[in-house]
């Protein structure tokens, strides 16, 4: 049993490329395979037709329509932020990117309606056997749409709702609607503007008060048109007293043109309630990753997110907590491995907004060969409140003497109530320990994958086991030929 | 000139005009022309640049409303006789200077005049010593934000201190400068430059004061160079009116194997916006860079910090701890910068800060850019309030809560005080902090 990574199966490539620097094949992940015909397609570049063509075809409620149009307006007046981030963004031509792309409207229900060619590229990715093995529900998104959507019956029967967002929008506004664009308002930032503007796919979930999902619900990401944007949006309720963990995964298959892929993901984890979720990301190393995600913790309720970066170009995500009530616990746990061409920058925002809340952040990063990890974070404890804590470690290592990390948090504290604390250090692997390996009889490389691994170490165990095996084995992977 | 540009021109420069500088060039007399040029080349960017945007991540957290230039005046010729303030513990030499004059002077021995030792005014070194003041003048370009204040700094200094040791030389008593403002919206540009050449050791003190408790704007900067082995310390205490404008910029350079130890104490002031940026230039060199701040009432202090490592084997410690009080912020934003060939780095920066009331509000942004993998580099952050242990202990031995939490505090400002070498310093430092704490 496997996680779906990019790395799974290997389909014979028609654009082999072997990365010269870390001597890995790079194109076994590359199962691109052409579609010939999207039977809907919106076109390239972005205007208020565009909206409306989404809008018509998802046959949405008027108010979402204005939703999406209004947004629009929002994108187009916000600057890009390039005053603190990097002047990559600036490379994103938003007039030759693909907004929606789909071979039809309704996800299926069981693998067999799938489509084969749909299906093949999955089932690479062990999605129906991972289903069968361990998970409560799946869903599989195809560029715009999702192509397959399905829960388990006993979760179903205890009243979990787990749609993408066309559907939940449509069949469940009662619930969906007082939540959707609230913790992350369409004006947030430029890229979450976009995002309610042209958002297609994604999964609403809803978990009933004091339902406990046994097993994880996942989601799974594909991109597989060229210019193509993929803007999934994502809302989790969990009820009061509920519990429930999430996965998602994704890949896309390497093209010569950059791509772009625009998430909003919002968690509400009402009183009591705990929410974990985990994202491994794979994407391939010219996709443009600008995400904005963000959860509100009501009382005592609880919301991780743990975030494991590694392929994609650019990468801009720092999964945030709102804990806005008493005694709410905010987590991040974030891994990112920048290789050659890779910007990772990542970290976490924490809001403390109620007495007694407390936050953690626990940061790793890795820079390979010419590759640039980033961590950014805010940490606001405002004014009056009392005994809330925060703690955050970023430890970044540096593999190669070119490699490149920064730090850049952002604390702020009022009143003398509270206690924060924030530390960070960088390293490189031991040379000492490296030397004690090889004369073990294990290779520099062999020495050098399992020094790396001994650093995310007691992140990676936070994972479940099948996703930390896989993580481990991508740092393998990404660590082959990265020494001398 | 239209009414539109005009109303432009002034709300870039405020009452730093054109008039006013052409007013303040006239002041200089026997001035060099290289020296004016610069004035006037600095003149230009301080007027063309704009003020800090709320979008400037240099000036974020900074309360940018309250940045006026507005309403202020150079008074060349109003020193008041009365003061004369006085420069503590027994010095090489000493300067003092009011509204950007001097006011007093006493020279070294002639045993260390004849050894070449210097220090004189910069009005003097442009004339006497044009090389030096040349090279070492403002030496590294601002890059933490402040481009339009230094430059106005640049334009409008007028006189200041200029320190130079000579190789070899090792200076035991301090070099005492005092700054001081008097009478109504005074702007003040004080300025002291040292050079420590080869193996030489010196230790400066800068005191920056107000005569009375009038509306000061103070726009200052200091320039410290330590040459190959040499070890220079740095103290600048602070102590302006509380309804001064306070900006004050740290240009450190430092050598192989040269050590530089600076320590800004930051007491006075309504708002306070202090840069320093040390740059490791050769292996073995090293800053330390410390800084206490008592922070009380409304006073804001706006602490931005860049260590630059730019040669292998070099090291810098920064140790920056703030106590608040009141409604006081403190904004400490630090990056370290570790180049691509700087191997060996260790580089070090920490900020710390004591809440001491329910409304002041301490932000802190410790940053880290590194581009070398064989380092060692760390920062910390920390805030919160008195140790609840600490203070219980404290009290079980009789000690009362008031007086424990006291005790406490000092604790908390000694682990920077315990790094001078000189104990009257450490003792005279101690009382200025504990005259602030005890009003």
């Amino acid at each position: 049993m496997k996680p779906p990574t990019e790395l799974e199966a290997a389909p014979a490539p028609d654009t082999a490329t072997e990365n010269p620097v870390i001597g890995i094949d790079q194109s076994s992940g590359n199962f691109s395979y052409k579609v010939d015909h999207y039977a809907f397609d919106a076109g390239t570049g972005l205007s208020e037709d565009t909206v409306r063509y989404i809008s018509s075809v998802k046959k949405e409620a008027p108010w979402i329509l204005e939703f999406r149009l209004n947004a629009l307006k929002k994108f187009l007046s916000m600057p890009m932020p390039t005053h603190w981030a990097t002047k990559d963004l600036e490379n994103i031509d938003f007039s030759k990117i693909r907004y929606y792309l789909s071979q039809g409207q309704k996800p299926k229900r069981t693998w067999d309606e799938v489509p084969d060619d749909i299906k093949k590229t999955f089932e690479r990715l062990g999605i129906p056997e991972q289903e069968r093995k361990f998970l409560a529900g799946v869903e599989a998104q195809f560029d715009s749409e999702a192509a397959y959507s399905n829960i388990k019956d006993i979760v179903a029967k205890q009243g979990v709702i787990f749609v993408n967002s066309t559907e939940g929008l449509r069949e469940h506004p009662e619930i969906f609607k007082k939540f959707f664009g609230k913790v992350i308002p369409t004006g947030d930032n430029k890229f979450s503007a976009l995002n309610s503007a042209v958002f297609s796919g994604g999964s609403f979930i809803y978990v009933p008060p004091g339902v406990k999902v046994a097993q994880p619900l996942q989601a799974y990401f594909r991109i597989n048109a060229e210019n193509f944007g993929q803007f999934e949006r994502t809302l989790i309720i969990a009820d009061e007293g509920a519990e429930v963990v999430y996965m998602e995964g994704c890949t896309a298959p390497k093209f010569s043109t950059s791509t772009l892929h625009s998430a909003v993901v919002e968690l509400v984890a009402l009183k009591g309630a705990k929410i974990q979720y985990i994202t491994v990301q794979n994407w391939a190393n010219n996709v443009f990753n600008l995400v904005t995600k963000r959860g509100v913790a009501h009382e005592e309720a609880e919301i991780k997110w743990i975030d494991c970066n590694i392929g994609s170009r650019l990468t801009m995500k720092y999964p945030g907590v709102v804990l806005k009530g008493r005694k709410a616990r905010g987590e991040v746990i974030s891994i990112a491995l920048a290789n050659d061409g890779q910007h990772q920058d990542t970290g976490a925002k924490m809001i403390h907004a109620a007495d007694e809340t407390t936050s953690n952040i626990v940061a790793k990063s890795i820079s390979v060969g010419q590759g640039r990890s980033t961590y950014r974070g805010i940490v606001h404890i405002p004014k009056h409140l009392k005994g809330c804590k925060n703690n955050t470690e970023c430890d970044a290592l540096l593999i190669s003497t070119n490699s490149r990390t920064d730090t850049y948090p952002a604390i702020t504290v009022r009143g003398d109530a509270n206690s924060v604390q924030h530390e960070a250090s960088v390293s490189k692997v031991s040379a000492e320990q490296i030397f004690y390996m090889q004369q073990r009889g294990l290779s520099e490389g062999q020495a050098m994958s399992l020094s790396v691994n001994g650093f995310i170490n007691d992140l990676a165990r936070q994972f479940p086991m099948e996703y930390s095996v896989e993580l481990k084995r991508l740092i393998d992977l990404e660590m082959e030929g990265s020494v001398g | 000139m239209s009414a539109s540009a005009l109303t432009e021109t002034t709300s870039l420069v405020g009452s730093f005009t054109d008039e006013a500088f052409a007013a303040h060039l006239a002041s200089l007399g026997a001035a060099p022309a290289w020296w004016l040029d610069r004035k006037r080349a600095a003149f230009e960017k301080f007027a063309s640049l704009p003020m800090p945007r709320r979008t400037d991540e240099h000036w974020r957290f900074s309360s940018i409303g309250a940045l006026t230039l507005d309403g202020f005046a150079l008074h060349s010729s109003v020193v008041s006789t009365e003061f004369a303030p006085a420069a503590a513990a027994p010095a090489t030499a000493s300067l003092s200077l009011v509204n950007n004059e001097v006011a007093t002077q006493v020279a070294p021995s002639a045993e260390l005049l004849s050894r070449g030792v210097i220090v004189t005014t910069l009005a003097d070194a442009a004339l006497k010593h044009p090389e030096l003041l040349k090279a070492h003048f403002m030496a590294q370009p601002q890059k933490l934000g402040s481009e339009k204040f230094a430059a106005l700094h640049t334009a409008f200094v007028g006189d200041g201190a200029f320190i130079y040791v000579p190789r070899g030389v090792e200076l035991t008593a301090p070099v005492v400068v005092v700054h001081a403002a008097a009478g109504p919206d005074t702007a003040v540009f004080p300025h002291t430059l040292v050079v420590a050449e080869e193996n030489s050791k010196v230790t400066v003190i800068d005191y920056f004061l107000s005569a009375d408790a009038g509306a000061h704007f103070a726009c200052g900067a200091n320039d410290l160079y330590a040459a190959h082995g040499a070890q220079l310390t740095y103290i600048a205490a602070q102590n302006w009116s509380r309804d001064t404008l306070s900006f004050q910029f740290n240009s450190t350079i430092v050598r192989r194997d040269a050590r530089v130890q600076s320590l800004n104490l930051h007491l006075g002031a309504r708002q306070a916006r202090h840069e320093s940026m040390s740059q490791l230039q050769a292996p073995g060199a090293f800053s330390e860079m410390l800084a206490l701040t008592v922070a009380e009432g409304a006073q804001e202090f706006d602490q931005r910090t860049l260590q630059v490592h730019q040669a292998p084997n070099t090291k810098s410690d920064l140790l920056y701890k703030n106590a608040l009080r009141d409604k006081a912020r403190t904004i400490f934003s630090g990056l370290i910068i570790v180049d691509p060939d700087a191997q060996k780095t260790d580089a070090y920066q920490t900020n710390r800060n004591l809440m001491l009331s329910d409304e002041a509000e301490a932000n802190s942004l410790p940053g880290l850019e590194i581009q070398a993998n064989d380092v060692r580099c760390s920062h910390g952050a920390t805030s919160s309030r008195i140790d609840p242990e600490q203070e219980f202990y404290l009290q079980t031995r009789g000690i009362a809560k008031s007086a424990a939490d006291e005790l406490l505090t000092f604790g908390f400002f000694e682990e920077v005080l315990s790094k001078l070498e000189s104990t009257t310093l450490h003792d005279g430092l101690h009382d200025l902090i504990k005259a602030k704490f005890k009003k």
